[in-house]
């Protein structure tokens, strides 16, 4: 029975702080500017205690206490740094040490491992418990995630993002004591279970023992296959992230000097997954108006391929909702095939498209057999997440930091600012609003931001006036989020006009392929989502043209190859279907 | 007079009374057959079948044959009782089907009990016609400055009456600490007429004598006017040092009641607790109550169970719980099973009287599911109580509502600890939760939440009964009322006892349990279970309390004790309990997962021979980490019997250390078996039964054998007829 703006007094390593009720010992410790070390927390997720690295030593209890969950009390006198608690922690990471490979040096993690961090700056010199090491086979059957329960240090992390900020509740704890791995229900394969690839845990694991499915030695052979024309494309939020894995600034865009890492790594061309979203905008735009009249409604986004791998194993009353549109990566990749093949005379079997995306379902999502232009010929043949993109600029040997801008090429780099903001929560929306409001009311729109929209908590609700009618609108980031509007609509507690739906939190720029944080941020923060998102949004203020239909590349597209939006050849190449999916998840 | 829980109480009692003597009149010899788990896998089940036989096939319809519950004696079951009005009871252990036919004949029909077949007596042809039973309680039970019970057998052997005729027993505390305690006076129960006297002079030990027991009159202002509460079981089976010895209030009704007659059990005072709560209907006074009569929680924690009540009254939501904790999953101990197995309606009518302290309106009882009997006893029981208004909806018409449910476990020891006990009911993985918060505050499906243990809630009744101030009497100052115990290993009687809270290690081993049944000597005893530690002979003075216990490096825990005499490795004994934590972990905290995995290692290199000095230090260096740094009980506990045995058997473990030896010969690979060349007389046996071959010699010549090869299997030693392979 905490009281509301009580101040609490404590002792922390003989120094008094007073701080709030309800403050946990970590955290006034952290007022005090004394960062306690952590392993098994993480801010954004439920106190879980079981690392038990955090521990300190709180006068008259017998036991040392996690700071992490214990809140202050008034009097309490705190030690961080007795030599029984240096001792204890460092024990307590050599005993995880023990229990771990011996494989630093070619871990995908080294330099970037929590564990490794923590061994190093707390002192375990030595092994003195060293015997028996788990033993589990690496589970790479997945086409997004890769799980090495050798690597694994029990944290949870992974289980808590699972099921607390996803809802999937995939991952789970299975055998008990020495003999405890962290997988799937019944030991099932990552495909085979109700995971949605959303990659989260990846993001969340302080060790390397969830990783993407690698592609980068597809992508090298290509390169270095002079058959191949090997053509990539960028998502909206890779310019907005990929700065951090060189060092600069969260929040830095560096759209051009990315580019130019892909021309001297040897891509014949760069394309703009933006232009991608921007066909998406003009075709989902008309689908929407389409739906206006005849129905489902609300029309549910398709974007994200966490998020339609979701509604197919826990929501699949609700497919027919989903737009029918392919993500923008598809859509390009399917044009890359088509028109630009046609346009520059190649066979669609001699391109090579690469993607590279913010996220590890997009990988998954290109294997979908939806996503085939013809047999053995996908639209898009390699999704190299960013970090994987960051390795790859760095093995080259490239100095990122110091290139020149580049440009994308035409036709399909052209693209709007409505496209840049695809890569943050209710960007989508923005981007369909700029679009539908003119289509809608016939009238040229002024209002390019719709701030209302951008679901930085998560959820909203939004009526929107757009002309004579007031549209109802939904926007989720997180499949936890999400899960409370769909069962809103499932219910028919509120009808909706229109949802947007992103697997991960915040959007893309949260995604599960975006790089590990760097020092000083934590993976999922709101501050480190927000920098993200003001690249975007910086991206999206400097571009001439900010409204999807306005990009005069969809315009000679349509022009000249797809005729007009929801056309048969339209629906072809920039539509699919969805099937619902097993095993089904429970909501 | 309007009816209130109390008079509908009564109304109930007075109809159990009238239907138990309609039944009990019929019949004029009672055989009483215990029906527990263990009595049952012990053979009751066939010994109750086969008296059913010979009742029918005698025509005797005067005979009635009933269920107990277990008394607790473990090692000489079934046990069969043979009630006779104006008889001493006659108690048989060991029965079977054999033994049934012989008591049959003899005894039942034939009128004279079968002495050979007794249990615990020292009769040698027939009963003495009257046993007198001394209570030795310290507080109230002889307060007189001369020895009443030599004044006794003075007087008796003046008028030429023997010990064949009448008995003397001494006997534990009767529970009478209730009375005024200033008075210079004794008390000595007679059985069989189960009359208790109060004797303040020479005087009364001689109107005794000459008025009761050789003229069978009751001197009325001589008896005690109330019962107290161990009496009944003292009547039954007060003639055995195992149960005069011990002090009966959790367990008084085991072995005395039909575990699924509800009559009976309001017979014994059943339901009189609840019913005088929900008169009196004031939780804080129940609560008080309960601190004054420092209960304490059975469970291993010992934490008082009244200021946990007090936490969960104080929570202010609405909806709270009551849980039972019968997940027992000690090796060894059953405690729990036997209680509820032979006694269900008390933990009833204690969750009951529980929940109304709290304002609980639901319970769970938590019980693995390896104990079925125990399952379908308390089933029963609950569902007898439905039916008659003693659970449900208006209990006793007091507009109070109460129900139980149960949940299974699926047996795993770390279930018992209550924050993952909690998880279980909800389905979760049975894991610990970072605490605080605590189930008080944050319990089962958030809601405040009180869980309490089998023989916490069996003791709560009597406390209302008999009063605060009574229980808290009969144990420390710290700590009220009794602990049962599962005695185990090398003790003699082995079995379930309930001594008072400051009763020592000595009297439990040495008095209840007749010592080590070898005659070997007592080394250590080790309590608590897995997380407990090994207490040193030294040390069994010891009084037995959840602190004392705690200062001599063990726990009291849920009252597992075993006894460990010279042929016990202390070493293999740490490493045994070691084992069971370490797999039984759940596998959530570091320390426990990975600190007990590291120890067991360790332990396996010592027991093998390939120890380092280092590793003792390794071995303290981690236990410590684990006892201090793990996030529940199990984790912290587990390092115990580890920790106790290198503090107290620090030289055991250098000998296996640095001599490579096992001095108690326990751990078979530092065993070395060897010839004596003195006493082998070169018959080859051992050489022909030897698995490797590895024993060679010459006939009528000593053989040797190969130590290299030897695989300790110890078949050598075992076909040795001379005594010529020996151990080192």
């Amino acid at each position: 029975m905490m009281l509301e703006n009580k101040t609490i007094t404590v002792t922390i390593d003989g120094v008094p702080v007073s701080v709030p009720a309800g403050t946990t010992i970590m955290e006034a410790a952290e007022t005090l500017g004394v960062h306690i070390p952590r392993l098994c927390y993480h801010p954004s997720l439920s106190r879980q205690g079981s690392c038990r690295i955090c521990i300190v030593e709180v006068k008259d209890m017998p036991y040392f206490m996690t700071s992490c969950s214990v809140e202050v009390s008034e009097g309490m006198e705190v030690r961080t740094n007795s030599p029984e608690i240096r001792q204890a922690r460092r024990d307590i990471i050599e005993l995880l040490l023990d229990n771990h490979p011996k494989e630093c040096q070619t871990c995908e993690r080294d330099g970037n491992c929590e564990l490794q961090r923590l061994a190093y700056s707390l002192g375990v010199r030595e092994r003195l418990f060293e015997g028996e090491r788990k033993s589990f086979d690496i589970e790479a059957s997945g086409r997004s995630v890769v799980r090495d329960s050798e690597k694994c240090i029990l944290c949870q992390r992974c289980v808590r993002v699972c099921s607390e900020v996803q809802g999937v509740y995939n991952l789970s704890q299975q055998s008990r004591g020495f003999g405890t791995v962290v997988t799937p229900a019944h030991f099932q394969a990552m495909d085979e279970s109700v995971c949605v690839q959303c990659g989260q845990c990846i993001n969340v694991c302080p060790t390397a023992a969830f990783l993407e499915q690698n592609h980068t030695e597809f992508v090298w052979q290509a390169l270095a296959d002079p058959a191949k024309h090997v053509v990539v494309q960028t998502a909206p939020s890779i310019r907005a992230t990929i700065g951090e894995g060189f060092g600069l600034e969260p929040g830095t865009p560096t759209t051009g000097r990315m580019i130019t890492a892909l021309r001297r790594m040897g891509f014949d061309a760069v394309f703009d997954t933006d232009l991608g979203a921007d066909l998406t905008i003009v075709e989902e735009a008309n689908e929407f108006i389409g739906r206006l009249k005849t129905g489902p409604l609300p029309m549910i986004t398709s974007c994200s391929p966490g998020w339609i791998n979701f509604m197919e194993k826990f929501y699949p009353e609700l497919i027919p909702n989903a737009s029918t549109c392919r993500s923008p990566m598809t859509m390009l990749s399917a044009l890359a095939k088509t028109y630009y093949a046609e346009t520059t005379g190649r066979r669609p079997e001699d391109i090579y498209m690469v993607a590279v995306m913010p996220c590890v379902a997009k990988k998954f999502e290109a294997r979908r057999p939806e996503h085939y232009i013809g047999p053995d010929i996908p639209m898009t043949d390699a999704v190299l997440t960013t970090r994987e993109l960051i390795w790859m600029i760095k093995s080259y040997g490239i100095d990122f930091a110091g290139l020149p801008d580049g440009d994308f090429d035409a036709p399909l780099g052209i693209a709007t600012g409505a496209g840049d903001i695809f890569g943050t929560t209710g960007g989508v929306m923005e981007a369909t609003l700029r679009t539908a409001s003119e289509t809608l009311t016939g009238e040229k729109c002024e209002k390019l931001e719709f701030k209302e929209v951008r679901a930085v908590e998560g959820l909203r609700e939004v009526d929107l006036v757009i002309g004579d009618m007031t549209l109802s609108v939904g926007v989720a980031n997180g499949l936890q989020n999400a899960k409370i509007l769909l069962d809103k609509v499932v219910s028919g507690e509120k009808s909706f006009h229109i949802i947007e739906i992103m697997a991960c939190p915040g959007g893309c720029i949260g995604g599960g392929g975006q790089p590990y944080p760097p020092s000083g941020y934590e993976i999922l923060d709101s501050k480190l989502l927000a920098l993200r998102a003001g690249a975007l949004y910086e991206v999206d203020k400097n571009r001439p043209v900010r409204r999807s239909h306005a990009n005069p590349a969809v315009k000679a597209i349509y022009d000249t190859f797809l005729g007009e939006p929801g056309s048969p050849k339209s629906h072809e190449l920039l539509h699919t279907t969805y099937h619902p999916q097993l095993p089904r998840g429970i909501r | 007079m309007p009816s209130t829980p109390y008079s509908n109480y009564k109304t109930l009692r007075a109809e159990t009374t009238s239907r138990l003597e309609t039944l009990r009149s019929q019949y004029s010899i009672q055989i009483q057959v215990g029906s527990a788990t263990c009595e049952n896998a012990a053979g009751a089940d066939i010994v109750r079948a086969e008296f059913l036989k010979h009742i029918k096939a005698s025509g005797r319809q005067d005979i009635m044959l009933r269920q107990t519950g277990c008394t607790g004696r473990c090692s000489r079951e079934p046990i069969v009782t043979v009630l006779e009005p104006g008889r001493l009871p006659i108690v048989y252990g060991d029965v079977n089907r054999e033994s049934v036919h012989e008591i049959f004949t003899r005894h039942i029909l034939g009128g004279e009990p079968v002495a050979s077949l007794m249990l615990d007596t020292q009769i040698e042809d027939r009963a003495p016609d009257y046993e007198l039973l001394f209570c030795a309680g310290e507080r109230c039970g002889r307060l007189t400055t001369w020895d009443v019970q030599e004044s006794f057998r003075k007087k008796l052997r003046q008028r030429g009456i023997g010990e064949t005729r009448v008995r003397l027993i001494e006997a534990e505390c009767f529970g009478l600490c209730e009375g005024d305690v200033s008075e210079s006076r004794a008390h000595v129960l007679v059985r069989p007429t189960g009359v208790l006297y109060r004797i303040s002079s020479e005087a009364d030990v001689e109107r005794i004598i000459d008025a009761d027991l050789m003229g069978r009159r009751v001197l009325e202002d001589l008896v005690l006017p109330d019962q107290p509460l161990s009496m009944r079981f003292f009547t039954l089976y007060g003639d055995a040092a195992f149960f005069n010895h011990q002090a009966r209030v959790a367990l008084r009704n085991s072995g005395l009641i039909d575990p699924v007659s509800l009559d009976e059990y309001i017979e014994h005072d059943g339901f009189m607790g609840l019913a005088q709560v929900l008169e009196k209907n004031d939780p804080d006074w129940l609560i008080d109550q309960i601190n004054a009569a420092k209960l304490r929680g059975r469970g291993g924690g010992g934490y008082p169970t009244g200021q946990k009540w007090a936490m969960g009254r104080a929570a202010t939501d609405p909806v709270k719980y009551i849980i039972c904790n019968a997940d027992e999953g000690d090796p060894g101990a059953f405690m729990d099973r036997n209680i509820l197995e032979s006694d269900p309606f008390t933990i009833v009518e204690g969750m009951a009287i529980g929940a109304f302290a709290i304002g609980a309106h639901q319970g769970f009882v938590y019980i693995r599911a390896e104990y079925p009997l125990a399952i379908s006893r308390i089933e029963q029981a609950m569902e007898t109580c439905r039916e008659r208004n003693l659970l449900g909806p208006n209990i006793l018409g007091s507009g109070f509502d109460f129900d139980i449910e149960i949940r299974l476990g699926a047996g795993a020891f770390v279930c018992g600890e209550e924050t993952a006990l909690i998880a279980s009911i909800e389905g979760e993985r049975g894991q610990p939760q970072i605490r605080p918060p605590y189930p008080t505050e944050r319990g089962l499906w958030g809601k405040p939440t009180v869980i309490n243990n089998v023989e916490t809630f069996a003791n709560v009744p009597v406390i209302i009964n008999h009063g605060a101030e009574w229980f808290s009497r009969i144990g420390t100052h710290q700590s009220g009322g009794t602990k049962v115990f599962a005695l185990a290993g090398k003790v003699k009687h082995t079995g379930l006892v309930e001594v008072p809270m400051g009763t020592t290690l000595r009297q439990v081993v040495e008095v209840v349990g007749g010592g080590t049944a070898s005659g070997k000597q007592i080394r250590a005893v080790q309590t608590g279970g897995p997380a407990g530690g090994c207490i040193p002979a030294d040390w069994m003075d010891t009084p037995v309390d959840f602190d004392t216990l705690m200062k001599a490096g063990s726990i009291m825990g849920s009252g597992g004790m075993i006894v460990l005499d010279e042929d016990d490795c202390m070493v293999d004994v740490a490493r045994f309990y070691l084992a069971f934590s370490q797999d039984e972990s759940c596998g959530k905290c570091t320390p426990c997962r990975e600190g007990t995995k590291r120890m067991l290692e360790i332990l396996d290199r010592i027991v093998a021979g390939k120890g380092s000095m280092e590793d003792l230090d390794r071995l303290q260096r981690l236990g410590l980490l684990a006892r201090k740094a793990s996030l529940c009980g199990l984790g912290r506990a587990a390092p115990n019997p580890v920790l106790s045995t290198i503090e107290h058997f620090r030289d055991e473990y250098v000998a296996h250390i640095v001599q490579k030896r096992c001095p108690a010969h326990k751990c078979r690979l530092l065993i070395t078996y060897e010839i004596d060349p003195e006493k082998c007389v070169g018959c080859a046996l051992c050489a022909k039964n030897c698995p490797v071959g590895c024993i060679k010699g010459e006939r009528r010549e000593p053989h040797e054998i190969d130590q290299s090869r030897c695989i300790k299997c110890g078949k050598c030693y075992q076909v040795c007829r001379f005594g010529a392979v020996g151990l080192r």
